[in-house]
């Protein structure tokens, strides 16, 4: 377990959260890794929340981790990189997307959305955030902000030479989307320094 | 060899394929579903279906192993609720071709009402039982199980967990075997359950687990993994993985591939070789108390409990008090239910419902679940599956028994859940005249499952076009004399629809008719609301539909245009007309 990472994708479901696992495990097996993904299916993809893990290394053993085990979280939504905040290894990454989604809860007034979610993460863990969403629609289509989110996710891992990720991505998405996609990609990869 | 990355549903539908599976019937079911979803693609070797109900799928597929044939049920935990009265029988008559139920248990409940441990449906129906513990083991003990199957005469449970069901993990195939049908005879002595047989088939079921037992003490689906002396773990399924990483390096695992019945010898020794041995199992000691009865000294759930999913960090925290070094962050996430989706049919349902407070309403498994989650509050209860009708009739027959006359109880229930196990609700409700109104929410797919067709929707599991099943034919058959079919998004005939009902002097029923929004081949009529700032008065009243499109921010209403698709029920609501759909 030692020499095992771990990645914990959350967000809302619908955000494509699933798609971007599938990249970064295509790669990882590409790179010769023992690879292990954990998805959720079923009631909770009904605008709840949602994580996708993804554990690799030489050999993995569990699919899934719990709290203070991650090595980097990426959030599609703000609050839910601080709801899953503590699954991540006091020296862990935090890619978040600065883009608020209400919950069901706070749109019918029952709740409200907390202040300062990146403000927070910053204080306590190496966290890089950027508007994936802003950057997704300039692409032409907000659907790829989940890719963008992906290409910020390596290079904060660093992970930039175990694959070629933009024939990975090719590979992964509908051919008719693959453009985009890798725009997308060099888009998040550059938005975090 | 060529490596695939799949989920344990992916694999299992490989398994059925490459052990020569021929006949394969399910009802959909979190977190099974993606087994049936993955067999059309080996339609050419296999007939694979959804049937109406777990029970119904059971008996398919246990017809084709009478007839000779390897064959395949498979279903969520709570499925083999329904289709208990099958297996239990099967497992005394005994198989022709090879029969294997698939159970897909549920810990942590991601998306079911129980987390039931349906090991002890092996236990008590004396089922043999394997639990795969990644995907590969997946492809690998379901050609075991349909070999244990015809070698010992009985239909074999395998049992997976949402975590083995749902994880990916890296797989290689193999080839599909193929196994020849004998022509079919008759034998009335095995298939037919009737006393006299079925006290000779017993004592055979009986005998053959005596064998089992022999069996699992030398087979390969068990194993010894000797590290070292001091602490040994034996451990099954997915429990097996979280064991791995959260023990430490020189511990000794017995790794359990067949959990029933036991390898209690196997178990003895291993036992023997080990200072310490723990039990690691999630849900109930099913494994440990009959471990502990053998008198083999051992520890398990008095460290790991009894609720919920285990992972390697609480494993770790639970045995050997190691706390996770996580960070307290100062500012802390809200709640994020699931709810209806913009646009879901059901919303407009539920908002009339959630209008009126002498409205009992029992409910149903499926999305419409999330109509009884505040804002729209508008369910009494949820049991399971076809409950919605029957609960209701019991309601109001104590209503009416303690004359609690002022309340109006209604049954509802989906598409799928109605010819699942609601149709013979409602003939309870018709037939023994109940004092409810049956509603059916048609919105022409099972929705929370993931959109697999049923016999409303017109196609096959295997994409062929079959002729409908008429809901309202089916409830005028039952007696239903007024058939109300209306639109729930249009909210004033919804309101008119239930009035109607519940003024009818004929037994009465209701179909709230719109297409699931995410069906992909149907063309839907979408659009975007937008709110006139000037006209909005902030009264909050589009918020009681619960739609997660409509906040209100700084008093005005405000409507998220990447989720909103135009459905109007906001709109239809505001009582300044403040709303109003754009193209």
């Amino acid at each position: 377990m030692a020499n095992t990472k771990s990645a914990l994708l959350v967000g809302v479901g619908g955000q494509g959260a699933i798609l971007t696992a599938k990249v970064l495990v295509n790669g990882l097996m590409k790179a010769g890794y023992d690879v292990k993904m954990s998805e959720v299916h079923g009631m909770s993809q009904r605008g709840g929340s949602v994580s996708t893990q993804v554990h690799w290394g030489e050999k993995v053993n569990s699919p899934v981790i719990g709290k203070g085990a991650a090595d980097i979280i990426v959030a599609f939504e703000k609050m839910e990189a601080v709801r899953y905040s503590d699954y991540l290894k006091p020296d862990g990454i935090v890619v978040v997307n600065d883009y608020e989604m209400a919950s069901s809860s706070i749109a019918a007034g029952l709740e409200s959305y907390p202040e300062g979610c990146i403000e927070e993460l910053k204080k306590h863990f190496s966290t890089y955030s950027l508007n994936a969403a802003e950057i997704a629609a300039s692409l032409g289509s907000s659907k790829c902000m989940n890719i963008v989110l992906f290409g910020s996710m390596v290079k904060a891992l660093g992970m930039e030479s175990i694959a070629d990720w933009e024939t990975v991505i090719r590979e992964t998405v509908p051919a008719k989307f693959a453009e985009l996609n890798i725009n997308a990609y060099r888009a998040g990869h550059t938005a975090v320094k | 060899m060529e490596k695939h990355l799949l989920t344990g549903n992916e694999a299992i539908a490989r398994g059925a394929y490459e052990a020569g599976v021929k006949v394969a019937s399910a009802y959909p079911g979190t977190p099974s579903t993606e087994i049936f979803e993955n067999l059309p693609n080996y339609k050419e070797a296999l007939y694979s279906e959804w049937a109406p109900n777990e029970k119904v799928a059971t008996e398919v597929a246990y017809g084709a192993s009478i007839a000779g044939m390897r064959s395949l049920c498979a279903m969520k935990h709570v499925g083999l609720n329904v289709a208990a009265d099958p297996v239990f029988t099967a497992a005394y008559n005994g198989v022709g071709g090879g029969f294997v139920i698939v159970t897909a248990d549920d810990p942590s409940m991601h998306s079911s009402q129980n987390e039931q441990d349906n090991r002890y449906y092996a236990k008590s129906a004396k089922l043999p039982m394997l639990e795969p513990s990644d995907s590969q083991e997946c492809l690998d003990f379901m050609k075991a199980a349909y070999d244990i199957s015809e070698r010992f005469d009985v239909p074999v449970l395998l049992r997976t967990t949402t975590r083995v069901a749902h994880s990916k993990s890296i797989v290689t195939f193999g080839e599909r075997t193929e196994h020849p049908v004998p022509e079919y005879k008759r034998n009335p002595a095995k298939n037919i359950a009737s006393p006299a047989n079925a006290v000779r088939n017993h004592a055979k079921l009986e005998a053959a687990f005596v064998e089992l037992e022999k069996f699992a003490n030398e087979s390969e689906l068990n194993r010894v993994e000797m590290n070292g002396n001091k602490i040994g773990v034996v451990s099954a399924s997915i429990a097996y993985q979280y064991a791995k990483d959260a023990f430490p390096e020189d511990t000794s695992f017995l790794k359990l591939g067949m959990t029933n019945p036991l390898p209690m010898e196997l178990i003895r020794d291993f036992a023997s070789k080990v200072e310490k041995l723990y039990i690691i199992e999630e849900l109930e000691p099913f494994m440990e108390e009959q471990i502990k009865a053998a008198g083999i000294e051992c520890e398990g759930k008095k460290y790991t409990g009894l609720l919920y999913e285990l992972n390697p960090q609480l494993i770790k925290e639970r045995v050997f008090g190691e706390k996770a070094d996580g960070v307290e962050l100062g500012v802390k996430a809200v709640s994020r239910p699931p709810a209806l989706c913009p646009g879901c049919p059901h919303r407009g349902f539920f908002y009339t419902m959630s209008r009126h407070k002498d409205f009992v309403v029992a409910g149903d498994i499926g999305c419409y679940t999330l109509g009884g989650s505040a804002p729209l509050s508008a369910i009494d209860s949820v049991v399971c599956m076809g409950g919605g009708f029957s609960v209701a009739m019991g309601l109001a027959k104590a209503f009416e028994l303690s004359g609690q006359t002022d309340k109006k109880v209604f049954g509802i229930l989906g598409d799928s859940t109605f010819f699942h196990s609601g149709m013979t609700g409602a003939v309870e409700i018709a037939y023994n005249k109940g004092n409810v109104i049956p509603i059916v929410l048609d919105n022409s797919i099972t929705g929370m499952t993931g959109h697999q067709d049923n016999p409303g929707s017109g196609y096959t599991l295997q994409g062929d076009i079959a002729e409908k099943v008429r809901i309202e034919d089916v409830l005028a058959a039952y007696g239903y004399k007024n058939i109300i079919i209306v639109d729930p998004q249009d909210l004033k005939a919804m309101e008119k629809a239930v009035q109607d009902a519940l003024a009818s002097d004929v037994p009465a029923a209701i179909i709230s008719r719109r297409p699931c929004i995410m069906i992909k081949r149907i063309k839907h009529d979408f659009g975007k609301c937008e709110v006139d700032a000037s006209k909005c008065i902030g009264c909050k009243m589009c918020l009681k539909v619960g739609c997660p499109a409509v906040t209100v921010e700084n008093k005005k209403a405000r409507i998220d245009l990447t989720q909103c698709v135009g459905c109007t029920v906001c709109a239809q609501v505001c009582p300044k007309g403040a709303i109003s759909r754009k193209e």
